[in-house]
């Protein structure tokens, strides 16, 4: 077994079996992400020693009879997530070297399956971005072109299972933070329903809409990942406790029965020709496994974006307050602790979380609260009923993840622009629905040389994940579009 | 909706952020952009709609109260930029006390 290929499920089949052990896998990993981040850069920290103690206890409790669904499988961890003893930066001057008193529910939850942490990835500065150019501490690349983003904000992440730097990893998504760098390096990356994930331990950016959620290179790796942390957690008021459905041993192989809705705002013919094609493709390879498609209409979907830069601004700048100089992370000395709190958060926040500070704390403002913030929730209610009448119609709703494939560094400078790339996601996420990009096909980009990923969203009701990973576990087995490309940096030889 | 120029220096204030001549002067002109582009939601009819807080509908929570295990004194104190004798230390704060 080649354990940089292998996906989750040979590596935990092959560890429980003590065909291999957790031991091997860690040493191989490690060997991996030695020779390969060098060019990606997706890592912000490795934990080689915590990997092998990890791997050392695993083959011990596989010794001792038990059963681990992650039993050797390694993880890579946004670097939003705390995991004890081990530094957590959120991609930011201002926690650059703060370490991690304690671990997240959902990485925990990993750990007590069996899976082996690699180390911490590197993000848009507290999540706040769609290219991990935003990071303050380092530059990933998109493993099918290094002159090419990998997506963000959790594009660390995505680049180190894209480029075979791990198995599966962790992500967390706000806007599309998880979607769209999945949908740029050709992976799949899940958000599950809003709640469905404790967020104990996640580092909060809008915390009405973050949720964790799975990279992996199929599907039912993410299903497995999913299966093994989602459900309530005491630590987090907002889990829901809806009992979890496993997902990883119910995925479909046609999809006979169901309705997809195909969203008619979200018409693909200003994307361009090959891309428009590519979704017209996906949507009939949806049709040819037995799916029914209808045309859905979601009229407020278009607000979407305008009203998420006002909702998740204002609940950063919320959020944000606490890094003030005194608990943790950077301080800079004033002459007064105003003073100091002001000069600490100028010199430890970059130029884009600054921004949704300023916005987010306007919009929260005397004067400005009702006219933008509350106007922006009133906004989140129609978009979200516009789903909940459109899923009345279908089971699924299918829509591109992304309006482009992965983009050159610097392409985006003006802010706005960057935010457009999420136009797709967002509706969705204010929704709180659980959603997926799949790989759906490649096209080559503007200036570009070769062809790159594309991914396909799919949305589904609040909680019926099984649905969503199910369908997408079919499509993927009819497409197999992920095996069309093959990532461009070095792999085992 | 008022999408005149943000008074960046007061919002600044408020969000306790300090900012150099010229990131006033550039996040003026960026916000000023993001303001213009949400202000569109002024088309959208919300008359007698109910502002969501949250999506998934949620009641509030207790648990027992029991003293049960959580991070130590000397664990959340360590990542502190300055502490001493059990306890977080900041600057002054009372102007002209010593």
């Amino acid at each position: 077994m080649d354990v940089t290929t292998a996906s989750a499920r040979e590596i935990a089949s092959a560890v429980s079996l003590k065909r291999t052990s957790a031991a091997e896998i860690a040493e191989a990993m490690i060997a991996q992400v030695a020779r390969v981040d060098g060019e990606l850069g997706a890592y912000l920290t490795t934990t080689p020693e915590l990997m092998r103690e990890h791997a050392a206890r695993v083959d011990a409790r596989i010794a001792a009879g038990e059963t681990l669904p992650l039993a050797g499988v390694p993880v890579a961890i946004k670097d939003n997530m705390c995991l004890r003893g081990t530094r957590t930066t959120c991609g930011s001057k201002i926690l650059e070297h703060w370490i991690a008193p304690y671990t997240a529910t959902a990485v925990q939850r990993l750990l007590d399956a069996g899976a082996l942490p690699i180390g911490k990835t590197n993000m848009d500065e507290f999540a706040m971005g769609s290219s991990c150019e935003n990071s303050a501490l380092g530059v990933t690349r998109n493993p099918y072109d290094r002159d090419r983003v990998p997506g963000g904000s959790s594009g660390g992440s995505a680049a180190a299972v894209g480029g075979l730097a791990a198995t599966v990893s962790l992500g967390s998504d706000t806007g599309g933070s998880i979607r769209e760098p999945a949908a740029f390096c050709n992976i799949v990356g899940f958000k599950p329903t809003y709640g469905r994930v404790s967020r104990y331990g996640l580092v909060a950016f809008a915390s009405s809409l973050d949720q964790i959620g799975p990279f992996a290179r199929t599907v039912e790796d993410a299903a497995l990942v999913y299966d093994a942390m989602a459900g309530k957690d005491p630590h987090d008021a907002t889990s829901v406790d809806i009992p979890v459905e496993s997902t990883a041993d119910h995925l479909r192989h046609d999809l006979r029965g169901l309705r997809v809705g195909i969203v008619k705002e979200f018409a693909t013919g200003d994307l361009g020709a090959e891309i428009d094609a590519t979704y017209r493709r996906a949507y009939s390879d949806l049709e040819r496994l037995g799916a029914e498609l209808v045309e859905v209409e979601l009229p407020s979907a278009k607000y979407g974006l305008a009203t998420y830069y006002l909702i998740a601004p204002a609940e950063c700048s919320s959020n944000l307050a606490r890094f003030d100089g005194v608990r943790y992370g950077l301080r800079v000395e004033g002459i007064d602790v105003g003073d100091m709190y002001e000069k600490t958060r100028a010199a430890g926040f970059g130029p884009e979380v600054k921004r949704r500070i300023l916005i987010g704390t306007y919009a929260l403002s005397s004067g400005y609260y009702d006219a933008y913030y509350v106007k922006a929730q009133k906004a989140r209610t129609k978009i979200a009923a516009d789903f909940a009448r459109a899923f009345t119609k279908c089971d699924l709703i299918a829509s591109p993840a992304a309006s482009t494939p992965a983009f050159g560094f610097n392409a985006k400078s003006d802010p706005v622009a960057m935010y457009l790339m999420d136009y797709y996601t967002i509706p969705v996420s204010l929704a709180g629905l659980p959603s997926l990009s799949v790989p759906c096909g490649a096209v080559i980009p503007e200036g570009g040389s070769h062809p790159m990923p594309l991914g396909l969203q799919l949305a589904s009701p609040l909680f019926s994940e099984r649905l969503l990973l199910g369908a997408a576990h079919a499509y993927e087995r009819a497409t197999k579009h992920a095996e069309k490309l093959a990532p461009r940096v070095a792999v085992a030889g | 909706m008022a999408s005149d120029r943000i008074d960046v220096p007061h919002v600044a204030k408020l969000a306790r952020l300090a900012l150099t001549p010229e990131e006033v002067e550039l996040y003026g002109g960026q916000l000023a952009g993001v303001l213009r582009f949400v202000d569109e939601l002024r088309e959208l009819d919300t008359e007698s709609v109910a502002a969501t807080a949250q999506v998934i509908e949620s009641r509030n929570v207790v648990r027992p109260d029991a003293v049960v295990p959580g991070l130590s004194h000397a664990d959340a104190l360590a990542g502190a930029p300055a502490a001493q004798i059990g306890f977080f230390r900041v600057p002054k704060i009372i102007a002209g006390a010593d």
